[in-house]
This record gives C-alpha cells, sequence and structure tokens, in this order.
C-alpha cells in the first residue's frame, strides 16, 4: 500500500517528522504484508460495500449484546465462585448475614455488596442476555419475512436457528449461577423435566446433577458449559456466520439501480465501519444505563436456594417463558401402564415443542424451495406482502409463541388484570390451537390486499390529495402517476411460478411415489400462490397511464372551460 | 460470468426481474448541506468533537463516582437510590453513547457517501474451479487405495467407531445410579422410640397438635434434619449438600381444618386414610407432583393449595386430588399421629414417591 | 353534608334490592347519627370504659355490619345457603382492627375477596367496632405495640431478628406474597395482596387471623416473637435503599422482560432506524457552491 503523504505534510508543515512517521507506518505494513499477505485480503474486502437499511443492523445488535456479554462477564468472573460449598455468609448485606449458603451465592453478593461496580456489571451482564437473545430472535424475523433466507444463504439461515438454540441454553445456564431461590427453582423445574424423559430420565437426572437432586455439582458444571463449552460455540458458529455474509455479500432491496448482480451501499471503510462501530458503542452504552437504571434480578432478596421455598412470580426469563406457559396450559396427562409413567404434561411442552419449533424454523427454507420449485439465486428482498403464504405462515408462528409466551405470566396477567388464573388457562388452551389460524387468515388476506394496492398505485397513480370538481358538480380526486423510481421498485420483483397442472405431470410420464410427491407439491404450491397479485406487464401499465392521461386531458379541459377557473387542478 | 450452461445459475434465462418498466439506474447522487457549505461542515465538526468531549466528562464523572460514592455495609444514597450503582452506570452509559452518537454523526454528515455499486458472483465455484478439485479429490483418493482395500478400509471405520464408547462410558461417574433413592425420604428415619417429628420450618421447633387453630398452615421440616443425634442419624447426613436433598424431598404441609371437611382416601396398599389425621391436621408433601416446586399457596376457606410455578391446584380436604392445571397425580399425603410428649410425627415414610414423576415411578415396593 | 354524600353515594352502589333506596336513607340518616355520636363524646373524654367502647362499637355494627354480617355479628347466609357475610362471634378484635382499619370493610359489594381501599371509620370508630365485635366471643385480641415493634432494641438485636425474620418470610410468606412482598395471584381470581407498605400493626393482626382465604398464623404456629422478625424484615425491606436502580414493579422475570423488549430492544432498534436514515440533501451542487 501506497501512503499519500501530500496532504499529511501540508497540514503538518514543512519538519520531516510526519514524513518519518509515515516512513515508519509503511514499513510496519511492509513487514506485515510480507508475513502474513494481508494486502490480497484487505484489497478485496476494506471497500467491500454493505446496503444501508435499518432492518439490516438488528443482527448488528445481537453481535454487540454478544461482545458486552464477552466483556462484562470477564469481568463477573474474576469474582464468582461456582461452587456449592455450603458456607455461612458474613458480607455487608445485613439481612442475609449469618445465613447458610453456597459459595456461589456468597460470591454473588460479594459482587453485588462489595465490589464496587459489581452490581452494574452483573445487571449489564444479565439485561446484554436478554436483548442478546431478543435481537436474535427480530434478526431471524426480518431474515425471513423478507425471503433473505433463500438459496445460497439456507445454511447460514440454519446457523442462525442454532445461534438462538445456543443462546438460550447460555441464558439459561447463567441464570442458574447465582444459585439464588429464582434460579434454583428453574433448576428444580429442569430437573422436574429431565425425570419425565423416557426410560433415561431418573439416570439424566443422577448424572447431571451428580447424584439426587440438588447436589453439589451442577453449579459448576453450568459454569463450565457456561463460560467455555457454549461461548465457545457461539463464537464458531458467530464467525462462520459473518464469513458466509461476507461471501455471499449483503441482501438489498431492490430499487433504481439495485439488482440481482450488485450490492449497493457504503463502503466498509470508513463509513460503514463507522456506523457498525458507532453501533457498538451506543448498544454498550444503552446496556450501560439499563444496567444503572433499572434493577433485575435482586438476589439478595430471594435469598439462597432452598429446596422447600418458593416465591409467587417464579416465571423464567423471558426466553424460557414460552415453553414454561405451555407447561402451564397443558392439562393434567399422564399415563400410568404397566408400571410405567409416561409424563405427557411434562414431555408435550418441554422435551417435545421446542425441539419441533427449532425443527420447523430449519426446515422452512427448505419446505419452500421443494414447494416453489424455485432453486435460484436471491440477492434482491422481497416485501412481506409480495409472499403472502409465507408472512402468514410466520405470523402464524409468532401468534402460537406470543400466546405461549403470555400463559408463562398467566399469574402476573391476573393479578394486573384482575383476572381469574383459572379463565385465563382455559382461554389459552384454546388460543394457542386458534390463534395461529386467526393470525395466518388474516396475514394472508391482509398480505394480498396491500398487493393490489400496490397495482392499483401502479396503474391508477398514487392518491395526489387534489381534489376537483368537475362541471357537472362531480368531485374527484386527482391521481398522479408515480415517479419513474417508485414504479421500478414496484415491479422490480419476481412473478410467482406456476405450479405444475394435474395434465402436465401425467403428461411427464411420472409415475408411482414420484407421482404423488409432485401431485402433493402441485397442490400445496397452488395454495401457497392462491390469489396473489402478479405485478402488471408491460402494455397493462402503458395503457393504464395512457387512460390516465387522457382522463386527466379531458377533466383539466372541462374545468378550464367551465366556471371553476381557479381550480385546484391549476397548482 | 455467463453460466449457459446452468438453467439455475442467477443469470440462466428469464430470472432476475426482467420487469415491466426499465431500471432507470441509480439515481444521481446528491450532495449534503455540510458537503457544499463549509459553515455547515465546520458546525458538524464542532457537534462530533463536543460529543467526543462529553465523552470524556463523563468517563471522568464515571472516576469520581466510582472513588465517592461508598458500597459494602454503607452505602451512600441519593433519593432512595444506592448512589454507586445509578452514579456508574449513568457515567459509563453516557460516556459510550457520546462516543457511540458523536462516530455516527461524523459518519452521516462528514465523511463521504457516495453510494457504490460491487457486482456480486454466485456463490457456486466455476466449472473449471470443480474440475480441478473433483479430479484432486479423486487422485488422493485413489493414491491412498482406500477404495480398493476394503479390508483396512473397515477395519479402520470399526477401530474409529469403537472409539466412540470411551466417551461415552468416561461419563459414568458423573454420577450415581439412582437405585431406590427417589423412593424414600428422611421421613422414614424415625425409630419406635424416637418416632420423627414435624418442627417448623426455618424455627425448628416441635408442634403440638394444640398449638395449631382451624385454619393454620405451617411449613415443616422434618426434626432430624435439626437435631439428628435424636434418631440415630449422623450429623454429616444432614449437613451442606445432604440437607438440600433431603429439604428436597421432605418438605411439608401441615394444615388443620374442620375434621368434618376431611374426605379420607385410600393409601397405597388400599387401607383407609381415616386415621391418617390428628384432630383435623393433615400433612402433605410440599413438592409439586408436576415438577417439584415447592407449594404452600392455601386457601384457607377451600383447601385448595396452589403451585406458583405452573399452578397445578390441589384439594388437601380429598386426599390432595388434583382440581386444577397439569400435575398429573395427587399430593403425597404423609400419615401422622402425636407421640408421647403430645407432639406431632409422622407414622412412617410416605407411602409413595414425592416429587415429580419419572418412567420406572411405579416400580415402587417398600 | 360532603360526608353524608359520600356514605351514601358508596352504599347505594351495592344495594341493589327494592328497598336499596329507603334502606340506603336509613343508613345514611344512621350513620350520620352514629358519626356523631363517635365523635362527640371521643372528644370530651378519650378514656371511656370498655363498656361505653362496646356500646358505641354496638350501634356502629348495626349501621354499617349488620346488613351482611348479621344483628348481632351472626353472620347471614344467602338463599343458596353459601356465606353472604360470615359470622364474627369469634374472629376477635384483631381481624376487625385489619379488616376495618386497612379499608377492606366495609366492602364495595359482595364479591370473592374485599380489596383495599380508602378506610372508611375514624381510628376511634375502628376502636370501638374491634372493641364490640371483640366481646362476642373469643379470637385473637389487638397486639400490643411492643409486640411488632422493634423500639428500644439495640441495633445488633435488629439486625439480627430481621436476618431470621428474612428466612421464616421466605419459608412462609413469599410463597403467595411473592419475595418482595408485592403479591401474587390466587385461584378462580384471588390475589394475594402486595403487603410492602403496610402498617406493622396490620400485618401482625392480618398473620393472627388469616383475612379472607389466608391461611392463620396463630402465636402456635408462628410465635410471636418469629412474627416480630417478620415484621422487622418487612421494615427493613421498606427503609432499605433501592441498590438497583428503579425496581419496576418487583414483579420478577415478567416485567423484567417487558423492559429488554420495550425499553433496550425498542431504544436500539430506534438508533438502528436513525443510523440508517438518510440525511438531508442539498439541492446545490457541490461544483456551484464551490465556485
Amino acid at each position: 500500500m501506497s501512503v499519500d503523504v501530500s496532504k499529511v505534510a501540508t497540514t503538518n508543515g514543512s519538519t520531516p517528522a510526519t514524513t518519518k512517521g509515515a516512513q515508519r507506518a509503511g514499513a510496519i505494513a511492509n513487514w506485515a504484508d510480507e508475513r502474513l499477505g494481508l494486502g490480497s485480503a484487505m484489497k478485496k474486502n476494506i471497500r467491500k460495500v454493505f446496503p444501508d437499511h435499518w432492518s439490516f443492523m438488528l443482527g448488528e445488535i445481537a453481535l454487540w449484546s454478544f461482545v458486552v456479554l464477552l466483556l462484562t462477564g470477564v469481568f463477573l468472573t474474576l469474582w464468582f465462585d461456582p461452587s456449592m460449598t455450603e458456607i455461612q455468609y458474613n458480607g455487608s448485606y445485613d439481612p442475609l448475614r449469618g445465613v447458610h449458603m453456597s459459595s456461589a451465592m456468597a460470591s454473588t453478593l460479594d459482587i453485588s455488596f462489595d465490589v464496587r461496580g459489581g452490581l452494574l456489571m452483573r445487571q449489564m451482564h444479565h439485561w446484554a442476555a436478554m436483548i442478546f437473545i431478543a435481537s436474535m430472535m427480530i434478526h431471524m424475523l426480518r431474515v425471513y419475512l423478507t425471503g433473505a433466507f433463500r438459496k445460497p444463504r439456507e445454511v447460514n439461515w440454519i446457523i442462525g436457528c442454532l445461534l438462538l438454540l445456543l443462546g438460550t441454553i447460555e441464558g439459561f445456564t447463567g441464570y442458574s449461577l447465582p444459585d439464588d431461590l429464582l434460579s434454583g427453582t428453574g433448576v428444580r423445574a429442569a430437573d422436574g423435566f429431565m425425570k419425565a424423559t423416557p426410560v433415561v430420565g431418573t439416570y439424566m437426572s443422577f448424572f447431571l446433577f451428580g447424584g439426587e437432586f440438588p447436589g453439589d455439582a451442577i453449579i459448576p458444571r453450568f459454569y463450565a458449559m457456561h463460560i467455555l463449552l457454549i461461548p465457545g460455540l457461539l463464537l464458531a458458529l458467530i464467525a462462520a456466520h459473518m464469513l458466509l455474509l461476507v461471501y455471499h455479500k449483503h441482501t438489498q432491496w431492490p430499487g433504481p439501480g439495485r439488482t440481482e448482480q450488485n450490492v449497493v451501499g457504503y463502503p466498509m471503510l470508513p463509513v460503514y465501519a463507522a456506523k457498525a462501530g458507532g453501533f457498538f458503542f451506543i448498544v454498550f452504552g444503552v446496556t450501560a444505563l439499563m444496567g444503572g437504571l433499572f434493577s433485575i434480578n435482586n438476589v439478595w432478596k430471594l435469598g439462597p436456594y432452598d429446596p422447600s421455598k418458593v416465591t409467587a412470580g417464579s416465571q423464567p426469563d423471558w426466553y424460557m417463558g414460552w415453553p414454561d406457559g405451555l407447561l402451564r396450559i397443558i392439562p393434567p396427562w399422564e399415563t400410568h401402564l404397566w408400571g410405567i409413567t409416561i409424563s405427557w404434561n411434562v414431555m408435550l411442552p418441554i422435551l417435545v415443542m421446542p425441539p419441533l419449533m427449532l425443527m420447523i424454523l430449519m426446515a422452512l427454507p427448505f419446505i419452500e424451495s421443494w414447494l416453489t420449485g424455485d432453486k435460484r439465486e436471491h440477492h434482491l428482498l422481497q416485501r412481506p406482502r409480495n409472499a403472502p403464504t409465507r408472512t402468514a405462515i410466520m405470523v402464524a408462528l409468532m401468534t402460537f409463541y406470543g400466546l405461549s409466551w403470555a400463559a408463562g405470566g398467566n399469574d402476573i396477567i391476573a393479578i394486573k388484570l384482575h383476572l381469574s388464573i383459572n379463565q385465563i388457562t382455559y382461554f389459552m388452551r384454546g388460543a394457542v390451537f386458534i390463534g395461529p389460524v386467526i393470525a395466518f387468515i388474516i396475514t394472508r388476506r391482509w398480505c394480498i390486499s396491500l398487493q393490489r394496492h400496490d397495482e392499483g398505485k401502479l396503474l391508477h397513480g398514487f392518491e395526489s390529495g387534489v381534489l376537483v370538481r368537475s362541471p357537472e358538480g362531480g368531485y374527484a380526486e386527482k391521481h398522479l402517476p408515480l415517479p419513474e423510481g417508485q414504479a421500478y421498485t414496484l415491479t422490480a420483483r419476481d412473478d410467482d411460478p406456476v405450479p405444475e397442472t394435474p395434465e402436465q405431470i401425467e403428461a411427464s410420464g411420472a409415475t408411482g411415489r414420484d407421482l404423488r410427491a409432485r401431485k402433493l407439491r402441485a397442490r400445496l404450491a397452488t395454495l401457497f400462490f392462491a390469489d396473489n397479485v402478479q405485478k402488471p406487464t408491460a402494455e397493462e401499465i402503458h395503457e393504464a397511464q395512457h387512460h390516465a392521461e387522457h382522463e386527466l386531458h379531458e377533466l383539466e379541459s372541462q374545468i378550464a372551460a367551465g366556471p371553476n377557473r381557479h381550480g385546484p387542478a391549476d397548482h | 460470468m455467463s453460466d449457459a450452461h446452468d438453467t439455475h445459475s442467477p443469470q440462466g434465462g428469464e430470472i432476475v426481474p426482467t420487469g415491466p418498466i426499465a431500471d432507470p439506474g441509480l439515481p444521481d447522487h446528491q450532495w449534503r448541506p455540510t458537503d457544499v457549505d463549509p459553515a455547515k461542515e465546520k458546525r458538524a465538526e464542532r457537534q462530533v468533537a463536543i460529543l467526543f468531549g462529553l465523552s470524556a466528562v463523563s468517563t471522568v464523572a464515571f472516576l469520581v463516582a466510582y472513588f465517592t460514592f461508598d458500597i459494602g455495609d454503607n452505602w451512600d444514597v441519593i433519593g432512595g437510590f444506592g448512589a454507586s450503582t445509578m452514579a456508574l452506570g449513568l457515567t459509563l452509559g453516557l460516556a459510550l453513547l457520546f462516543i457511540g452518537v458523536g462516530v455516527i454523526h461524523w459518519a452521516r454528515k462528514l465523511m463521504a457517501d457516495h453510494e457504490i455499486s460491487e457486482l456480486r458472483h454466485p456463490a457456486r465455484s466455476s466449472d473449471d474451479d470443480r474440475e480441478v478439485a473433483v479430479q484432486a479429490l479423486t487422485d488422493g483418493i485413489n493414491e491412498s487405495g482406500i477404495g480398493r482395500r476394503p479390508l483396512i478400509r473397515n477395519s479402520l471405520l470399526g477401530a474409529v467407531g469403537l472409539l466412540g464408547l470411551p466417551a461415552i462410558v468416561m461419563l459414568r461417574d458423573l454420577g450415581p445410579l439412582p437405585g431406590k433413592k427417589l423412593y424414600h425420604t428422611i421421613w422414614g428415619s424415625g425409630t419406635k422410640q424416637a418416632p420423627m417429628r414435624i418442627v417448623r420450618d426455618g424455627i425448628w421447633t416441635p408442634i403440638l397438635a394444640s398449638d395449631l387453630e382451624i385454619g393454620d398452615l405451617v411449613n415443616c421440616q422434618p426434626d432430624a434434619l435439626h437435631n439428628p443425634e435424636r434418631y440415630g442419624i449422623d450429623p454429616s447426613e444432614v449437613e451442606g449438600v445432604n440437607l438440600q436433598i433431603h429439604k428436597s424431598k421432605a418438605s411439608l404441609i401441615l394444615l388443620r381444618m374442620n375434621p368434618g371437611d376431611i374426605k379420607p382416601g385410600k393409601a397405597a396398599d388400599g387401607s383407609s386414610r381415616a386415621n391418617w389425621t390428628v384432630d383435623g391436621i393433615v400433612a402433605y408433601s410440599k413438592i409439586c407432583t408436576h415438577v417439584g416446586c415447592p407449594i404452600s399457596l392455601n386457601e384457607r376457606t377451600t383447601h385448595h393449595l396452589l403451585c406458583p410455578c405452573h399452578q397445578s391446584t390441589f384439594d388437601l380436604a380429598d386426599s390432595g386430588r388434583v382440581v386444577f392445571g397439569p400435575a398429573g397425580r395427587p399430593l403425597p399425603q404423609l400419615a401422622i399421629s402425636v407421640d408421647d410428649e403430645g407432639y406431632l410425627v409422622a407414622q412412617h415414610d410416605f407411602d409413595e414417591p414425592v416429587g415429580p414423576s419419572f418412567w420406572e415411578r411405579d416400580y415402587y415396593e417398600r | 353534608m360532603r360526608l353524608l354524600n359520600r356514605s351514601a353515594g358508596r352504599l347505594s352502589r351495592h344495594r341493589r334490592g327494592p328497598i336499596a333506596g329507603l334502606l340506603v336513607l336509613v343508613c345514611g340518616l344512621l350513620l350520620t347519627g352514629g358519626m356523631y355520636a363517635a365523635f362527640a363524646p371521643a372528644q370530651a373524654d378519650s378514656n371511656q370504659s370498655q363498656e361505653e367502647l362496646v356500646k358505641e362499637g354496638r350501634e356502629l355494627f348495626l349501621v354499617g355490619c349488620a346488613f351482611c354480617h348479621g344483628q348481632n355479628g351472626e353472620g347471614v347466609l344467602t338463599q343458596g345457603g353459601s356465606q353472604y357475610g360470615p359470622a364474627l362471634t369469634d374472629v376477635g378484635s384483631a381481624a376487625v382492627d385489619f379488616q376495618v382499619g386497612t379499608g377492606r370493610m366495609p366492602m364495595a359489594q359482595p364479591g370473592a375477596q374485599a380489596p383495599r381501599k380508602e378506610v372508611v371509620y375514624t381510628k376511634d370508630e375502628i376502636a370501638a367496632l374491634s372493641a364490640y365485635v371483640g366481646s362476642l366471643g373469643t379470637g385473637p385480641q389487638i397486639p400490643d405495640a411492643e409486640l411488632y415493634s422493634t423500639d428500644g432494641m439495640s441495633q445488633k438485636d435488629v439486625d439480627e431478628l430481621v436476618s431470621r425474620g428474612g428466612q421464616i418470610f421466605l419459608a412462609n410468606c413469599t410463597a403467595c406474597h411473592n419475595f418482595e412482598g408485592s403479591g401474587g395471584a390466587m385461584p378462580r381470581g384471588g390475589f394475594a395482596p402486595k403487603i410492602r407498605g403496610v402498617d406493622s400493626k396490620h400485618i401482625y393482626e392480618a398473620m393472627l387471623t388469616g383475612p379472607q382465604s389466608m391461611d392463620t398464623f396463630s402465636d402456635g404456629n408462628i410465635p410471636p416473637e418469629d412474627k416480630k422478625a417478620v415484621i422487622a424484615y418487612l421494615n427493613e425491606l421498606n427503609d432499605a435503599p433501592s441498590y438497583s436502580g428503579f425496581t419496576l414493579g418487583s414483579l420478577g422475570p415478567v416485567s423484567e422482560g417487558i423492559i429488554a423488549w420495550v425499553g433496550g430492544l425498542g431504544i436500539l432498534v430506534g438508533f438502528a432506524v436513525w443510523i440508517a436514515a438518510h440525511t438531508t440533501r442539498s439541492s446545490k451542487k457541490k461544483d456551484e457552491a464551490a465556485a
């Protein structure tokens, strides 16, 4: 790399120091490049283009909050003692002095009360964890709803799903570490989940806890997972996620000059680096403000875990809320057969539903590409309305998630809204089935009506807000044609593929399973695209424009001839 | 970039929006006020510098707050809040935010903002590359001869596969086998001479039947946890982790109700539970049969006991029957009586395992 | 006059029968009379005898309580046979002091659970009512201040009491009332109320008498000294600064989750929108400006 010293020299006068400095920088760069070959790598990437849109930064929130988690987490490890050895607390918090507790709990109290900034770091760590998972989730929604998961990004979609899973496990293990009453209650429930596992349940529980619950092994074991195993996996997967992002280049919204073959935006250096770097400081800063202002998990009030104690409002952190909600609304199903016990009331909500949801998420790109037969690469995003069924599927899943989630807070809802827990539970038992269906139908029709609205704008122009009165006394709103750029953006989308007809399949000579599969696929694809509005053809647009111009002329000439000379049409 | 041989590539055929309207191309770049007006440029420059300056001030304030505000057993308090946490959080947060906002302001107002267009390449490798890669792989495999020597291949696969076993087997010592541990609690450790007394949790005093009034709910533990010698139990058996293990199974609630309200059920061996109570005092396991939360949210008027975790509700007047919620089994009842001194004691251990269900739970023999 | 109107208004909301209007009028008149009777002698002579207090309480009872609880506190059954107002013969004066002293009684309308609200009666009237109901039978009496107050104890003793009280609180109370005493839900629309910022005396009485559906914690259940410890702990919670910032209603993970989503993520997405938004554009060209 050559260093341009002309400017440096002028701004700094004529002293030779700067030139020397520049030479030194050049020498260092040369030294490094001769050993690392940085030049070729940087040549490609230093001005790499990233498109700008707010929704592209949601994943960045997750990335930066992960960095905040690493930083605050390292601080906490300096004092936290992951041991379940029972000691008598003799720290600064009076009301617990003399109480027996695990070293883990005592060191958590020490971090909170005897390390300056320790309580702040604890709270920042906890808030950052909640934001980490929340931002991964909305990032995932953005990717799905805009179709960014399509080829060639399916693998990155799967990595993202795994990150969400790992983030959740990381959160749960961290939540369990302080050994306070709430975290202990969570671990107790986890023990119940494990015991409900068919055949090997009690063995799994005894192995995990190093004996009978609660044992004295669970916190050291969770600690190892929480600070070593899972963060390591998270880091590796995040690296893979980012490398693939760089390799595929970011998707972009369609628009003038923005096509499937290019990516338009700002170069990494300087604008994107500044924006991303600045955003890191903002995420860090917001987390610090939250850590300083809002209390989270006041362990000193909960006291140490004791299997005989419990508190009202025993909830897990939000990301574990939805299986907990299902656990609350499941009917008391338990089968006793030939001396064995099958706990459907635990297995279905905890051991079946969350893995099933994850599987569904991971499979979504493949189901869609099988169904639509679309095997092309896609780099332009779709607006959610232009894939009505896809959007509706995600909204249905979100509705299921949201209702289960709300069920997880049924006791809080009951006291805050003066309702009966029992009635909420009965309602939710039905709502988790009916709600997603209703949400699916509404979303789908809503999307299609938005498509129609877009078509209307394309063909008949946008509502200008200008009212004109004809000589006959009738009023009409003047529609003006869309600016070229906007019109192009609206039409820059693929037509939906036309599913095979049964005759085509028959004619192709397919037989047996292949025949049935293709018929099923054709039927599903027909349903998938049913009622979607396709973009108008060039002729349709031309004709509509022609028609509109004609109408406008007519209207204007009438107005010019009529008494209302100063009508708004003059503007 | 032309891939005529592959119709699925992004360049293949009809794809890529051949829309009804021609692409007008990237709009012309428009300058920002800061690009064209030196006064505005200077102003933006000053703003960025001021933001960075404010950050520095906040950092200094952070350091001052760190050394000024006391924590430990003598927290400085401002407006009812711990001053240290709040001041540190505010100053640190602002110091970071000012840098972040300043950098972004810089990027938005002053850095060049020409949009650049970069060409994409298909994710797949070129055909030439593929060919070379496949050839290299084939060559490598051929030279190793693994395809031609199934004996070596199969024995290697077998040997490596077998190596998975140590990885699994070595986890064996994570914990002991369950054995019969889940079937028993320390309530069964009482003797004829010293039946297991029921004591108040946290207060650790035994309870006379006459102490309780109708409507009283007592959270209890077995006396052995506090007083092991009396039952011939080694004190180390009820310390530390062992104490927690015992509590997680033996925690008990006593409820005194009108004796007429109680509907005695059947014990596991089919006998009546009529003599399991003392003057309307009933004793139940405090551990929920759903996933094991301790429960003691009792409604005195209905004798319904609610679990705060998942809202299973049990009727304590009716053998702990489940009246609502996800729990699949009634709460285990403890048979109680009084000892020579009139204190409440357990007659014997629970006649079923307490706590959450597990697969082999019904293989229960005492 | 204002006082009269307010009382009448409050009663009229839950009288639905055909004679409601008449009853309201009668009640209002009697209440006014009763209040006058209560005020006047109380100001004249604050050291009434117990007998006079009971008599006065009886009058107040007939006006304000007898409709639901019966003329002699024997309770009133509905036609279906369930309790309209329960019998008060053996509830003791502590129960009355708690129920009326926290505004739970008189109830706004018959229902599952009486919520805490503005207190209707004056201190003297509450004393009279308690004395009357206490005289009807057995039941816990209003506790003396030394049973629940830590006044006069050394700081060290108070610290020990608080620490002990915390453990008893966590073993017996938090299951319903939450670890911060901010309350929780109970079956079928019931709720365990918030118990922070409540008078020490009322907490003691609540443990003693088991208001509404709460279990009782009689002296045989939790000894007086331990009740005092629980109260000392609750007062410590009230007095302690919030070390960790705003507590968000102290409801645990649900309110924390809402803050994380709405506050944390909401603000960050707001920043993202700002970062990616297009800056204002000038219509000028750079060359022109430079020229």
